[in-house]
């Protein structure tokens, strides 16, 4: 057989034996600039990137993530090779690494801050001295040409919604360039959670992104559980699916209902917003939490499912199965709706790929990655699943995925709960002081809503976090948009951004 | 289509009754609203909501507003896209450092007499998120908040509850 570049790259080395499940291998600059070769060609994927004090650690994937490891260039002094010069989809996350931890990519063509607006009154700890001078006005990309006029937006949205910068450049009503500027809601989460306790952290974690709670807690308990080689009871990971099935319906109702209300269909909103509601009234009595925050715990969850509960996600999961097909119906026999969403917005499958673009947005321009499936967790293993996929990448696409994956999360729903297994619900989490490491280290990937959260940690020998890198889904599904929008009229902005409905909050950290 | 309307107006109203305790409470809360907001704000009161640094999870809860169980428009209470057009501010997240410019002016875009609700344990003080390098506080160390509304994040009928008491409030100021 013929060796992947993922094998070349990794091949004959030997792994931190502190890292966990997947191996973690230092590398030299050649190496480094071999596996920014093979990113650039599509025969790896980048799955995450951050930054240390002397260190940089890229997370890489072969193409459908059957396997996946961790390189990191070590004793890094001030600056390191760039890997977005050869592949751009790296770029923003360089820039963030420039100012969280003052290490600079050499070599990269856009060096401009990203997150740090240069107004924090201190920056965050080992990051350069200056980042950003707050004189400085940030420079927007230069646009040239005549008949064109740039339409400002932001960060203060007219909607309920998170705040972000969008300038676009029109040309009359199409608009040929739209330049993001993210980072209004950096709260420097990854600075609150080195030191903090086990229990803080994960809390934090359970807020990086709230619609994603429950993938954030589970994302950092998995990766935590494998730093320690916790081995949680097989009724906390049944819990923990259905727990996060439920945020996946909750989300995608929420999302289906609002993409058609930026179409002027606000009837689907309605119908949408009555059976988002009717979840998350089933989660609060089902686990005390409508969101469901701080229920899944290093170790397992916070708290079983009694009768009572099981009757209310059987009920509520009957009612979406009477009501869902009704507004389905509904979407696909309104043609005056599909007028706006078919051919709108398009995301080519190439730049998808490119991106290693996950979640619906990945999957409606012919991506078929789940992490749920690869590298895929329990219980999902001993579950049956079908992980939709179209080509055409427009509005109408993301709003077809998002119609699958709820029928898929609620036949998953229904073989969790004829199939639940009885027993102890959470574990302790062993503190690896005995073994003798100083630091364990562990790595996981876990598919929310929006796609594949990643989460690194590194625990100390007291069980506190000394470092955590939460990635969000939206990383690279954000500067997709820029893409997708393209050549569409202004006026479809909102619903493009709706059908992508990244994270501004899990991308600003 | 016209089958979904036409269903929807013969069926009864989709809204099922609620749990026991809810229910009284959102029908306390309903009527209770209902007048005060007639009596001090002429039937109407515009929000206009700030997200200042949240984790989203406040913005969900106060987007349930809308749906059609607690259906905050037939108290007259809507949410406006511009400060301009607004009475009160509702504020969430913790303070960013990188917010609070966007807030500061939001604020003074807001016509007088205006209120300040800050929601969520990180709207009060900074919740879980004090103390970071990027974050400014809570809502009230950049604007006078006139209320808070706690809560990780409030529950929909917290947020009612709470439009309430800053009716309330309000009537008591003038
Ligand atoms: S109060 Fe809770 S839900 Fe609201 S922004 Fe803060 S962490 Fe998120």
């Amino acid at each position: 057989m013929e060796m992947t570049a993922f094998d070349a790259i990794t091949n004959g080395r030997t792994a931190d034996p502190d890292h966990r499940p997947w191996p973690r291998f230092s590398v030299d600059e050649g190496t480094w600039a071999k596996t920014a070769d093979a990113l650039r060609d599509g025969e790896c994927c980048l799955l995450g990137y951050w930054g240390e004090r002397e260190r940089v650690n890229l997370a890489l994937g072969t193409p459908n993530l059957s396997a996946i490891c961790v390189l990191s260039l070590e004793n890094v002094d001030r600056v390191f090779p760039s890997l977005a010069a050869a592949f751009p989809p790296a770029a923003r996350l360089e820039r963030t690494i420039r100012e969280m931890n003052g290490l600079l990519a050499a070599g990269a063509a856009d060096s401009r801050p990203w997150l740090n607006h240069g107004r924090w009154p201190q920056v965050p700890e080992a990051s350069a001295p200056s980042a950003l001078d707050p004189h400085d006005k940030y420079t927007f990309l230069p646009v040239e040409g005549e008949s064109l006029h740039q339409i400002p937006v932001g960060p203060v949205h007219a909607g309920i919604i998170e705040p972000g910068h969008f300038r676009f450049t029109a040309n009359g009503e199409t608009v040929v360039r739209l330049e993001e500027r993210l980072g209004y809601v950096h709260k420097g989460i990854e600075g609150l959670m080195a030191g903090a306790p086990l229990a803080k952290a994960a809390q934090l974690a359970g807020r990086v992104s709230g619609d994603s709670t429950v993938a954030y807690a589970l994302a950092f308990a998995r990766a935590v559980e494998a730093a320690t080689e916790t081995v949680v009871p097989e009724r906390a990971h049944w819990l923990r699916a259905l727990m996060a099935e439920l945020e996946r319906i909750a989300n995608h109702l929420g999302d289906i209902g609002a993409i058609c209300n930026d179409a002027a269909f606000a009837i689907m909103l309605a119908h949408c917003g009555i059976l988002r509601e009717q979840v998350l009234r089933a989660t609060a009595t089902t686990f005390g939490h409508r969101l469901m925050m701080d229920r899944i715990i290093p170790g397992g969850v916070a708290c079983d499912l009694n009768g009572d509960g099981r009757a209310a996600i059987e009920a509520l999961v009957a009612r979406i199965r009477r009501k869902f097909p009704e507004l389905v119906e509904l979407y696909d026999n309104t043609t005056s709706l599909q007028d706006r969403t078919v051919a709108t917005g398009i995301l080519r499958p190439a730049l998808a790929q490119r991106f290693a673009c996950g979640g619906v947005i990945g999957r409606a321009s012919g991506r078929t990655v789940d992490a749920r499936r690869h590298p895929g967790y329990p219980p999902y293993d001993q579950l049956a699943f079908d992980v939709p996929s179209l080509i055409e990448g427009d509005v109408n696409a993301r709003v077809w995925i998002r119609i699958r994956e709820v029928e898929q999360s609620l036949a998953l729903i229904e073989q969790i709960l004829s199939r639940l297994p009885e027993g102890a619900i959470a574990t302790d989490i062993r503190a690896r002081a005995e073994a003798g490491a100083a630091h364990t280290e562990g790595l996981s990937l876990v598919e929310g809503f929006r796609g594949d959260i990643l989460v690194w940690v590194r625990l100390r020998a007291d069980g506190t976090v000394d470092r955590c890198h939460p990635r969000d889904p939206s990383w690279f599904q954000w500067p997709l948009l820029e893409a997708a929008i393209e050549g569409n009229i202004v006026a479809d902005f909102p619903l493009c951004n709706k059908s992508f409905n990244c994270s501004y909050s899990g991308h600003d950290l | 289509m016209r089958k979904t309307l036409f269903r929807s107006i013969i069926q009864a109203p989709v809204t099922e009754a609620p749990p026991p305790a809810d229910a009284a409470a959102l029908a306390e809360l309903a009527a209770s609203v209902d007048a005060a907001a007639l009596r001090r704000l002429g039937r109407s009161l515009a929000i206009r909501e700030v997200d200042a640094g949240s984790c989203n999870g406040c913005e969900l809860e106060i987007h349930a507003l809308n749906n059609a169980f607690y259906d905050l428009e037939r108290f007259g209470i809507r949410f406006v896209a511009s400060p301009r057009h607004a009475d009160v501010l509702l504020v969430t997240g913790p303070v960013t450092w990188n917010m609070r410019e966007g807030l500061e002016r939001t604020y003074a875009a807001t016509p007088a007499p205006k209120w300040v609700v800050a929601v969520g344990d990180c709207g009060f003080d900074g919740g879980i998120f004090a103390g970071s390098y990027a974050v400014a506080g809570g809502v009230s160390a950049v604007v006078p908040v006139d209320l808070h509304i706690r809560g990780c994040p409030p529950t929909p009928t917290q947020l009612l509850r709470g439009l309430l008491a800053l009716l309330n409030a309000a009537g008591q100021d003038r």
